[in-house]
């Protein structure tokens, strides 16, 4: 008994086929019909809506990166602009600076010059005349000893002789 | 069963079916240990083949119920 | 608020599991208590000839037959037996058609037979098969049976679940998350849309996704209701399998391109091994199929011979201190079987995706043969 009833489990019953065959092909058809095409259709637009949704965010953010890029950019140009203004400024300083200080270099040079230079004058002004002082005491010196040196017969006698004395009329 | 040589058959099968699909499950954790990001695929792989091989153990086991 | 309708939900839907393994228990106990000496007997009770039915029902020592009341569980039935035993039985009679070459189309119902113990109209009940008494009239059984009725319950399920899920699309809008039935179902959709259609069959899997998830889902459902005690087991029926199968066979070779078939016809091999390899392709069409058809059924009735049987190691053993391991047993295979329910319709589905996928599938994109038909060329 268990024979027939194994043997008729793998048997297939033409009932079962029959039935089978019939409800398949319908339900295929009707839920291809009225369940599966609205339920894909309805899957696919959300998606299709999600896969829109994330590319126009996506766009909006890569919008804003280029926004933010662009202010980067500008304001990096800004400082570079800062940077340069305060660097030509600064030069400009420095070269008035050192103009400033080169003139007064040379100011100082030139007014160190003249006053050297007057000094020199002066002194030469003062040498000069204490060598014509000079001279003249040495004169005056000199005419008071020969005014006591010849002023009397036998000083100019002596003198006289004395003189010949050195000289050697060879 | 009534036919133990039937019995005997199934059991054969299902010896089988053991081998493979403990082969398949052992190579199956060891694939997945080596590349864990991988899991899910070799899952699938896994219990497709699994069902292959089950598959040929039913053979087996229909034949034996046949008779 | 939500919330606990969900956890309502949650808790009736674990009560209603509890309640089905409760029955499912109570009613293989009642199906195995030979108590009653019968006279109308169970289904497969009725096959015994009458004198030694009566002498083993007598018996209570008689051991039990399992391997009768498992292969009569799994099998096809003219009548949906709810519970109780013998006199006790609640059966739902069903309708009898018949297509006879002499009598014509006949409907009758299969309480007339009274559970194969009378013949009605010239036709009697053996084996649950409608014999006719004579001869030289062959017949048709298209009547309505267990497993029958079960299937246009669950296509008819099916429709209008989907048409609901479908409408709740329109009504809602397509922007809205999916909300209920809608959300359990539509990741299940998308699976066998992305991963078994696309994966497997990739450019073009649109036209056959209605298809896919129709099987799929029949599957799914007709596995489950199979695992619900009272239910038939459809998916473990070879005649259901065998139509799906055949239907994966149809829809394979109506879409196979000339790559396809000249794979079949034209092997890249040399000539001298054609008249092997041509008729080892031309199997392999129908093969594929025929393991398809095989897998499912075979893995379904197995799933359920062995539950039953597991409980009827109690009736067998004559112990109720069997009872906790079997019951434990049972329990693990009841679960390991909700998971094949699921890996069956899956694999099923999968299966059939990847035949359509090979069979439409464009080799020719890169001029001619791909790197497989090298390989072979090679190995040949």
């Amino acid at each position: 008994m268990n024979l027939f009833i194994s043997a008729s489990l793998i048997e297939p019953a033409v009932g079962l086929i029959f039935w089978t065959t019939i409800t398949f092909i319908l339900l295929l058809i009707l839920l291809g019909k009225f369940a599966w095409k609205p339920i894909l259709n309805a899957i696919k637009t959300r998606e299709e809506g999600i896969e829109k949704a994330l590319a126009s965010a996506e766009s909006a953010l890569n919008d804003m990166r280029e926004l933010r890029a662009n202010n980067d950019k500008i304001l990096a140009e800004a400082r570079n602009e800062r940077d340069a203004l305060i660097k030509e400024a600064r030069d400009a300083k420095d070269a008035i600076i050192n103009e400033a200080k080169s003139k007064a270099q040379k100011d100082a040079d030139r007014i160190l010059a003249t006053a050297r230079e007057q000094i020199i004058n002066e002194k030469n002004a003062a040498v000069t005349e204490l060598k014509n002082q000079v001279a003249t005491l040495s004169i005056e010196i000199a005419e008071k000893i020969l005014r006591s040196e010849l002023s009397s017969d036998e000083k100019q006698k002596a003198l006289v002789n004395n003189l010949m004395k050195d000289v050697n009329l060879n | 069963m009534t036919g133990s040589i039937a019995a005997i058959g199934a059991g054969l099968a299902v010896i089988g079916a053991g081998i493979g699909i403990g082969q398949i499950g052992g190579h199956a954790m060891d694939a997945i240990a080596r590349q864990p990001e991988a899991t899910s695929k070799i899952q699938t792989a896994m219990i497709i083949a699994a069902a292959l091989v089950e598959g040929v153990a039913l053979f087996g086991v229909v034949v034996a119920l046949m008779k | 608020m939500t919330s606990e309708i969900s956890t309502y939900k949650r808790f009736s839907s674990i009560c209603f599991v509890i309640f089905a393994l409760f029955i499912s228990l109570s009613f293989d106990l009642n199906a195995s208590e030979p108590i009653e000496p019968e006279t109308h007997g169970t289904v497969s009770d009725s096959s015994h000839a009458a004198g030694a039915h009566a002498a083993k029902a007598h018996d209570p020592n008689a051991p039990v037959d399992i391997t009768s009341i498992a292969l009569e569980h799994v099998a096809d039935s003219h009548s949906w037996h709810l519970w109780g035993e013998g006199h006790d039985a609640v059966a739902l009679p069903l309708p009898i058609i018949l297509y006879s070459s002499t009598k014509g189309l006949q409907v009758f119902s299969s309480g007339r037979f009274e559970h194969g113990h009378a013949s009605y109209n010239g036709y009697s009940l053996v084996e649950e098969k409608v014999i006719s008494e004579d001869p030289t009239e062959s017949i048709f059984d298209i009547s309505i049976t267990k497993n029958v009725t079960q299937m246009l319950f669950s296509a008819i399920l099916l429709f209008f679940l989907f048409t609901s899920i479908a409408k709740s699309y329109k009504t809602q809008g397509v922007t809205s998350a999916p909300k209920g039935k809608q959300s359990f179902f539509e990741p299940l959709i998308t699976f066998v849309r992305d991963d078994i259609a696309k994966g497997n069959i990739g450019h073009g899997s649109d036209k056959y996704v209605p298809y896919l998830l129709t099987v799929f889902f029949m599957i799914l459902v007709n596995n489950v209701f199979g695992m619900i005690p009272i239910g038939a087991n459809l998916t473990g029926n070879i005649a259901f399998t065998l139509v799906l199968s055949v239907a994966t066979l149809i829809i394979t070779n109506i879409n196979g391109n000339k790559n396809y078939w000249s794979h079949i016809f034209l092997p890249h091999a040399p000539k001298a091994i054609w008249p092997i390899l041509i008729p080892i392709e031309i199997v392999g069409i129908l093969t594929k199929p025929f393991a398809l058809m095989i897998r499912l059924f075979a893995n379904m009735t197995a799933g359920h011979i062995i539950v039953i049987s597991l409980v009827g190691l109690i009736f067998v053993f004559k112990s109720i201190y069997i009872a906790p391991v079997s019951v434990a047993f049972a329990l693990f295979i009841d679960v390991l079987e909700c998971l094949v329910a699921f890996l069956q319709a899956y694999v099923f589905t999968m299966l059939t995706a990847l035949f359509i996928g090979s069979a439409v599938a464009d080799h020719n994109e890169d001029g001619g043969h791909n790197d497989d038909d090298e390989k072979l060329v090679v190995k040949h």
